[in-house]
Formats: structure tokens, sequence, C-alpha cells
């Protein structure tokens, strides 16, 4: 019998949608979890993990290793998971967890509550009233010097050269007067937030945006703050012509679960 | 132009709804969110999931559309 090849997982596992303090039956009443499964609560420590079945034989490691390189698959696993976290946003707080994090039972998910639970209660209460917001800020292009253009039409190759020299000079005066403009912005929102980071830029692949990202800020804002926040990116709005902000929101605190010493960009 | 509007982004008001765009929940869901490390994904934990899962979104976004720049030697 050669059977060389890795046997192929049976079994369940426990998907980890995220933490909370309490959750109240009816929030989780129909709420389907990573695999269709029906989220579920875990308690343990006086906290409660909730949680959904993920068959190994898709979300083992191995099935994992795979499946995140399909970007079907993924899409489908980051949205099935953002909706429980979401859900439980919206009813309390949440501490979320990573996409693909899976344990062998239950047993473990509650080992994990008793072992981290002070840990976990310091960051329910720190997200506590709180939610996330993104602001991202996109390049908006510069006119082009056009008096320096206009003196080098028509031309030789020298002419050309000035002309060619002064757009690329024009361009990367931009781009830093935009990432500049980018600080500033991020700089005021996080003074008024009560954390921010700022996550890498996306590329341009990914957001389909005609221009570059030179932003792209999370901001943990107090609930009973929001108009002036609002108000805010307003006006950072008519301060940096050079950028044009979008807000995207509310997002559950997924920005803001790891502890301020783990945080390089905190406030 | 209408971009500080703070507007729920999802079930907030059902005539309202507005998938989120999944780039955005990637940034999120991959590059944060970590404080519990499952026994089973343990070895793919931090950066070597968020390397995978961006390289199979931009190799599905540029099979898509061609790249700009050839490939470099």
């Amino acid at each position: 019998m050669s059977t060389t090849a890795e046997p192929v997982p049976t079994g369940t596992g426990v998907w980890l949608h995220g933490v909370t303090a309490e959750v109240v039956p009816a929030t989780l009443a129909g709420l389907t979890g990573i695999a269709g499964t029906p989220a579920r609560a875990v308690p343990g420590a006086g906290l409660v993990a909730v949680v959904s079945d993920a068959p190994l034989a898709e979300y083992g490691e191995e099935a994992l290793r795979r499946n995140l390189e399909d970007l079907g698959w993924l899409e489908r696993a980051a949205r099935a998971h953002h909706a429980v976290v979401d859900a439980l946003s919206r009813s309390g707080t949440v501490v979320p967890a990573r996409l693909a994090t899976v344990h062998r039972d239950d047993d473990r998910v509650t080992r994990v509550l008793r072992e981290r639970r002070d840990e976990l209660a310091g960051t329910l209460a720190r997200l506590t009233g709180r939610e996330e917001w993104g602001v991202k800020g996109y390049l908006v292009p510069g006119a082009p010097p056009r008096a320096e253009e206009r003196a080098g039409e028509g031309g030789s190759g020298a002419a050309y050269l000035r002309r060619r020299r002064a757009q690329l000079t024009a361009r990367e005066e931009g781009q830093r007067l935009a990432a500049e403009a980018a600080a500033a912005v991020h700089a005021a929102l996080a003074g008024y937030a009560a954390a921010a980071r700022r996550h890498a830029p996306q590329d341009r692949r990914l957001s389909g945006a005609p221009t570059a990202m030179v932003l792209n800020g999370a901001y943990l804002v107090d609930r009973d703050r929001l108009d002036g926040f609002a108000v805010l990116v307003r006006e950072l709005t008519g301060r940096h012509p050079e950028l044009r902000l979008e807000p995207t929101g509310p997002w559950p605190p997924y920005s803001f679960v790891a502890g301020p010493e783990a945080e390089p960009a905190w406030a | 132009m209408g971009v500080t509007s703070l507007a729920p982004s999802s079930a907030d008001d059902p005539l309202d709804y507005r998938p989120v765009a999944l780039v955005d929940l990637l940034d999120r869901v991959l590059a944060t969110g970590v404080v519990i490390t499952g026994d089973i994904t343990l070895a793919i934990a931090d950066v070597d999931l968020v390397r995978i899962s961006l390289r199979a979104l931009v190799a599905s976004v540029g099979a898509l559309a061609p790249p700009p720049l050839a490939v470099q030697p």
C-alpha cells in the first residue's frame, strides 16, 4: 500500500469570528458563519467567543494554504467572516479575529479565552463606544507648468529634453506635495480620533482608482464624536485640494485590536 | 463632491446597503485583527497569510487587464 499523499483531514474545526463580553441570542439567530454553518457562542472566563464550524477538508491548514490563493474563495471567506463580525459590532463591542483563525475544538477556544482573559477584556474596554472609519486619500494630478511647456514646444532635441525634465520635475513635485498633504491629513484625523494607524496604500490594480493612493488611514472614533469627525474630513478636503479624500465605514475595529505597545503608528 | 458624508456602508438601512469593497476589507481582515492564533493556522499566520493572499489578488486582477509594464528580467 503506497499511501504517501497527505491524508485529507476529516472532521470539523472551529473558526473564530471574534470575542465579545456578551452576546444576546437574537444577534446570533439566523447569523451564518464561515461555511454556511450557524454562528454560535462559546462562553469562557466571563467572555464569549463567537465561532462557526469549519470542515477541515476545506479549512484545515493544507486546504487553507491552497484556498487563500484562490481569489473567489478568499472573497467568500472574507465576506462570510465580516458578516458575523459586523453584526456583532453593531449590537455591542467585539474584538475581531483575523481571517483564518481556526481551533481544533470548543475546548481549545475556551482555553484561549481563559489564558488571555485580561488582555481581551482590556481591549474590549478600550473599544467600547467607538467605531473604526477609514479615510483614503488619492492624488489629484496637478496642472503641468504651462509656461515651461510652451517654451519647449516646436522643437529641437534640447527643447524636448527641457520639456521632458520639466514634466518629470512637476510630477515629482506633485507626489511630494501629495505625500506631505497625506501626512498632514493623517495627523489632523489622528489628533481627533481615539487611535489611528495607516495601512499600506492600495495597489491601483486592486483599488481600480484612476490615480495613486497616498493615504490609507484607519481611525477609531468615539460614537458620540462622529459628527465632529465628519466636519473635520470636510474641512481637510477644502484645505487640501491636492488630495481626493474618501471615507469608508463604519468598520468593526479590525485595525485597533493589537495592543498599543505593538502599534508603531499609534496616534 | 459628496465625499464627506459618513454614510453607513452596510446593513444599518437596507435601502442604503452598499457592499464593502473587497480590497478595503482585505486590508483589515488580513493585515490586522490578529489577537488569537488558532492552533490549525499557526504556521500561516502573520506575514505569510498576507503575502499569499495579496499575491492571489494581484494575480487575479492582472489576469483581467494586461500589466502596465513588461516583466523585469
